[in-house]
């Protein structure tokens, strides 16, 4: 392996991809749990895989990993925002960037930030109690004789004020955007998205952009219109 | 010829690579719509030059739309608002009379500003020089080039790739300044041939080195390049070295 592969423009871009294709696959297992609310079962199945979630060492331990590929694709992101703005020390007087790209393929680095906010009022909300302070709802409930944490009934006393709901749906709106250029552009960076399977990978990219923000912004809006029991 | 267009021009003026530059007004009557942008820029040099002012710099050579020296960001675009054509290319049709045209050089930390709206882009040359090639030996007893079979749809996309002219189009469209159209297609072109396969490792390694080293941004796969580019080369060659350069560093 070539030392220079380290510094190269290709590498952050590799990073960026891999770190990215990571996350997306933590927002699948993440969407599945907790569509389990749907269940209408006052939260019994939800809690039961936020309690094995929770207590199985190997997620824990691959808990510590999601947080290093984040702090990685947040520091990639970074460096390449700034080297790209020093790429270009003298700006158009005239630019019409929407003749050739989509805007929020360009604001890649603003909707990140803003996602990046919502995660620190996201954890502070959920992972923060259940780690290290503690919940404020019903705190426990017992499922098939098990003393499990009710992560269940702290959704529901979060998501009962309205302001708390359309911060999370601007949320789902930051991470749609994101995801509409981030999984495809992960793809083309490895490569992959070559020849046939060009149409393709764009085309899941788009239909899973949609269906994980419509999923994670339908948890706080049913749960604010008692839709779920 | 009477009742032609009457323009406003936005020009960008820079004395040297060293002077401030800034935009400057100028009023053209009379152009015709069948005019080339750059024969309206005569135009426009020739009355500066009656009256006694500096002419504007820019780059040309053989208007016909395939040595890539013409350049120019018009009007918010790399060569104008037109699609697959070179400025030289790029016909006053395409604009209204009492139409405000802005005319600016490529805006990159690799393109420095010569004067005017010239640019420098040997940056370009040096990315070639570092693996843009195949080494042939000339001895006498060259190998024909057609006895080696090469697929129809290889020889297709490298013809594809070998279409880029250099103009520097991708890198100043790009949000980012990035250069990997340019690189990713130079890289390509060999890369999909048996000529190439001798140097592939080293010429996608070196390539993409020098261009790191010219000061280009990061491509982040906004796509601006492929729409902006008067060759409208794909956004796959960048893919496809994306696929090299990985190939190149990970196998022993």
């Amino acid at each position: 392996m070539a030392k220079g592969i380290f510094k190269s423009s290709l590498t952050k871009k590799y990073t960026m991809a891999l770190t990215g294709l990571f996350l997306i696959s933590f927002l699948v297992v993440h969407a599945a749990i907790n569509a389990m609310i749907f269940f209408n079962d006052g939260g019994k199945t939800f809690n039961e895989w936020g309690h094995f979630m929770g207590t199985n060492l190997i997620v824990r331990t691959m808990e510590i990993g999601l947080f290093a590929g984040l702090i990685l694709h947040i520091v990639d992101g970074l460096v390449l925002y700034f080297q790209n703005r020093a790429a270009r020390p003298v700006k158009y007087a005239y630019e019409k960037p929407s003749a050739s790209s989509q805007w929020y393929s360009r604001s890649m680095a603003i909707l990140g930030t803003l996602i990046l906010l919502f995660l620190v009022i996201h954890l502070k909300d959920f992972w923060l109690k259940t780690r290290i302070t503690e919940l404020t709802g019903n705190k426990h409930m017992y499922i098939n004789g098990v003393w499990m944490e009710n992560l269940y009934s702290e959704m529901r006393l979060v998501f009962s004020e309205l302001w708390v709901v359309i911060l999370y749906v601007v949320g789902c709106f930051s991470l749609f955007w994101h995801l509409l250029h981030g999984f495809r552009s992960a793809f083309q960076s490895m490569g992959w998205s070559q020849g046939q399977y060009k149409e393709i990978i764009g085309l899941s990219g788009d239909a899973f952009s949609v269906v994980i923000s419509a999923l994670f912004a339908s948890m706080p809006i049913a749960m604010y219109l008692n839709l779920v029991h | 010829m009477e009742n032609g267009m009457n323009l406003t021009l936005k020009v960008w003026r820079q004395q040297n690579a060293e002077a401030p530059g800034q935009m400057v007004e100028y009023k053209l009557g009379n152009v015709s719509p069948d005019m080339s942008f750059l024969e309206m820029m005569d135009v426009l040099n020739d009355e500066l030059i009656r009256r006694g002012e500096d002419s504007i710099a820019f780059d040309h050579d053989c208007r016909e739309g395939i040595c890539g020296m013409c350049s120019m960001f018009i009007n918010g675009e790399a060569h104008g608002p037109n699609r697959g054509v070179t400025t030289c290319q790029l016909h006053m049709r395409s604009f209204k009379d009492g139409d405000t045209i802005f005319i600016e050089p490529w805006r990159s930390a690799g393109f420095p500003v010569i004067k005017d709206l010239m640019v420098d882009r040997s940056a370009f040359d040096r990315i070639q020089q570092a693996g843009g090639f195949i080494s042939v030996n000339t001895s006498g007893r060259t190998m024909d080039a057609n006895a080696i079979p090469v697929p129809k749809s290889d020889a297709d996309k490298a013809f594809d790739a070998a279409t880029c002219i250099g103009c520097g189009a991708c890198v100043a469209s790009c949000p980012n300044g990035s250069a990997m159209l340019f690189v990713g297609a130079k890289v390509s072109q060999f890369a999909l041939l048996p000529q190439g396969q001798p140097e592939r490792k080293e010429r996608v390694e070196n390539m993409v080195k020098q261009m790191d080293a010219e000061g280009f941004g990061n491509c982040s796969n906004i796509g601006a390049c492929e729409v902006q580019c008067p060759k409208s080369i794909s956004i796959e060659n960048i893919g496809r070295m994306n696929r090299e350069y990985l190939a190149a560093n990970l196998k022993p």
